[in-house]
């Protein structure tokens, strides 16, 4: 399905510097039962962020209104764990578009390049940069422009470049998705599954 | 004469159908496994697109992640999980894929039953929307989980965009101590990588710990491949494995199977391929291993101390939040830690095996008083095993009740939830914060070492139970 373009964001970000943050905390298995993608950002980081009586959590950054924007900013190993990609939805429906860190776990990576979330991956130093410049004031800026693959702290100017192949670029600069493509080559899949022995 | 090639390569590059400039290649997938979480959403997406499964019969269904494991003859209570088994089966039904939902005599665990009827073959390419799928890897096919979108992806088209990983060849040499088994080998391999430690790469287990290893303890370690980061991981089929595989209902039969294992016996890394990474260890220093912390990577020989967050390399903060959610201190040791849960079964430990495991150390003993155990098979198939064995009786004379089959407490989707607060030794594959229940804490560990803590109600080196039977 196709999804929103993505080009360029300037937003404030919200702060979530822990490592190895998996795809349990992002949404818990029991939150995993719809049959819609509707909903899931609702329960974006449900234990860290509510009580077991659903009272909130005040110590929590999603709780805190002095944190908002379209970046939610992780540390090293986001996403790692399990294959669901709820995590992304959910991430996706509670309103981020990016996610920065200095490092992604594979297949959360690539669930987030397929529903429109872009996935940044900075170095450790400019990470916490990032952290610093939100930390020193959470209403601070940044750009993150996906044609020029650059991400930028626009109270400073400091930026830094990452990457991205060229093709995931394009789909998410255009919002196009990997069926479409596949389906365009439709015929030459055929002719393989005609010559696979299994 | 031909480059030299690792066994990963050979497979990858013989399904490749489209390169892709600067993008990924386009792999063909020959089996497809299919359960209630992770694809209602995918079948959603045919519809809106208007188009059809392409290639049912190499899609496969199975319903477990959000199963009940007693009295799967009733219908499901939660109406939640109960529409989305509903939608499996209405999906499957109407796509014409095999589907195999509670109380079918092939239901169980996605990763236990592919197996177990000869879905899963060497050299195929095998997705499933569950990161575990890596557990196909054992018969040397490459196997590794997938998002929803992808899922939706392989039903529409029998194929999947993915960038070519890294390669990394882990050697473990050497012969298991006593009382060493499959989940100590990749508990220590985790402990050793971290669970970032492999990603971006596919992993090729080698040497003579894996060699002389069953099918099943195969299954157990490349199932565990995805919690240090890889993708996926895979052994080299060999005679253990042809062995395994003949006779199910889906391998190849007769001219066919003659057919197959001309190619089967080429599936090998050609002496002299390279690989982007390699790592050996020496299989006689691993210990009985559990972990104490929120993370997979977490883990230690059973006899050592917590370490300090010091010696944690750049990540004592978290290491700090890790032991407070536990409620454990640097410097404890884990032997002697009372338990209130144990769980025996998943995709990692459900199969026949880790019940003779389990059965082996608990024959003779008694449950003790404040252990709650849940046993849950893998599968129907596992299931009748444990009777026909005679597991069951000795289960049942130590005071355990087996469950039926499904994912169960793994990811406490359904009603097997440990409480808050409570400690668990658990034979799955996660022990993050609240992965088995809110407010649960989880003890990764062999189906030795929860035997071993079901019968003494402590965290116990299962070695010493078992020489005190073999003395």
């Amino acid at each position: 399905m196709a999804y929103d373009k993505f080009t360029k964001l300037t937003s404030t970000a919200v702060p979530l510097p822990i490592e190895n943050i998996d795809t349990d905390q992002i949404i818990p298995a029991r939150f995993l039962k719809a049959t819609e993608r509707k909903g899931f950002g609702d329960n974006l980081f449900r234990d860290w962020r509510y009580n077991q009586d659903n009272t909130q959590k005040e110590d929590f950054v999603l709780n805190n209104p002095k944190f908002k924007g379209k970046i939610l900013v992780g540390g090293r190993n986001f996403g790692s764990g399990s294959s669901r990609e709820h995590a992304a939805w959910a991430i996706y429906d509670y309103g981020f578009r990016c996610v920065i860190s200095s490092f992604f776990a594979d297949i959360f990576r690539g669930n987030c390049l397929n529903i429109g979330v872009l996935p940044v991956q900075v170095s450790p130093v400019f990470l916490q940069k990032i952290l610093d410049a939100i930390e020193a004031d959470p209403d601070a800026a940044f750009e993150v422009n996906l044609e020029d693959q650059k991400v930028t702290i626009l109270a400073t100017g400091e930026h830094e470049s990452f990457e991205i192949n060229e093709y995931k670029k394009g789909n998410m600069t255009n919002g196009f998705d990997d069926i479409d493509y596949l389906l365009h080559i439709k015929d030459k899949i055929e002719v393989f599954a005609k010559s696979t022995p299994l | 004469m031909s480059a030299k090639k690792t066994l990963f390569d050979k497979v990858w590059d013989s399904h490749v159908v489209h390169q892709i400039e600067n993008g990924p290649d386009v792999l063909f997938i020959d089996r497809h496994m299919v359960h209630e979480v992770t694809s209602p959403v995918a079948f959603l997406g045919l519809k809106s697109r208007g188009i059809r499964v392409l290639h049912p019969e190499k899609t496969f269904a199975t319903a477990d992640h959000n199963t009940p494991t007693i009295n799967q003859h009733l219908p499901v209570e939660d109406p939640l999980s109960a529409n989305q088994l509903k939608m499996l089966e209405e999906n499957a039904t109407e796509h014409g894929i095999s589907y195999w939902g509670l109380g079918h005599e092939k239901n169980g665990i996605v990763h236990v039953v592919g197996p177990e009827y000869g879905i899963t073959l060497p050299g195929a390419t095998i997705v499933c929307g569950d990161s575990h799928t890596s557990t196909h890897g054992a018969f040397g096919a490459i196997a590794f989980g997938i998002g929803t979108s992808e899922v939706e992806m392989v039903l529409a088209t029998q194929c999947i965009m993915q960038p070519k990983p890294k390669s990394m060849r882990i050697n473990i040499t050497g012969e298991l101590q006593f009382g060493v088994s499959p989940k100590d080998v990749a508990l220590f391999i985790i402990s050793q990588l971290t669970t970032s430690g492999a990603t971006g790469y596919f992993v090729e287990y080698a040497g003579d710990v894996f060699t002389n290893m069953t099918m099943e303890g195969r299954m157990t370690v490349c199932n565990l491949s995805i919690e240090m980061g890889a993708r996926g991981g895979m052994i080299a089929p060999d005679d253990t494995t042809f062995h395994y595989i003949k006779g199910r209902e889906f391998t190849p039969k007769d001219e066919a199977w003659n057919t197959a294992m001309n190619y089967w016996q080429t599936l090998y890394t050609d002496e002299g391929a390279a690989f982007d990474k390699e790592l050996t260890f020496d299989g006689s220093q691993i210990e009985p291993m559990i972990t104490y912390g929120t993370n997979p990577g977490m883990g230690m020989g059973i006899s050592n101390d917590i370490p300090n967050a010091d010696a944690v390399q750049g990540a004592s903060a978290t290491f700090k939040k890790s032991l407070k959610y536990m409620k454990f201190d640097e410097g404890d040791s884990m032997i002697g830690k009372p338990i209130d849960f144990v769980f025996l079964g998943s995709c990692t430990n459900g199969r026949i095996e880790d019940f003779r495991a389990f059965a082996s150390i608990v024959k003779g003993k008694k449950k003790a008083e404040n252990v709650t155990a849940w046993l849950v098979p893998g599968s129907h198939q596992v299931e009748a095993a444990i009777k026909k064995e005679g597991i069951l009786a000795i289960l049942t004379e130590a005071g355990f009740e087996l469950r039926e089959p499904g994912c169960s407490a793994c990811l406490a989707m359904n009603d097997d939830k440990v409480p808050a607060g409570k400690l668990a030794v658990s034979t799955s594959n996660r022990n993050f914060e609240g992965r088995q229940g809110p407010g649960s804490r989880t003890l990764l560990a062999s189906p030795l070492v929860a035997a071993a803590a079901a019968v003494t109600g402590k965290v116990t080196d299962p070695r010493v139970l078992m020489k005190s039977v073999s003395a």
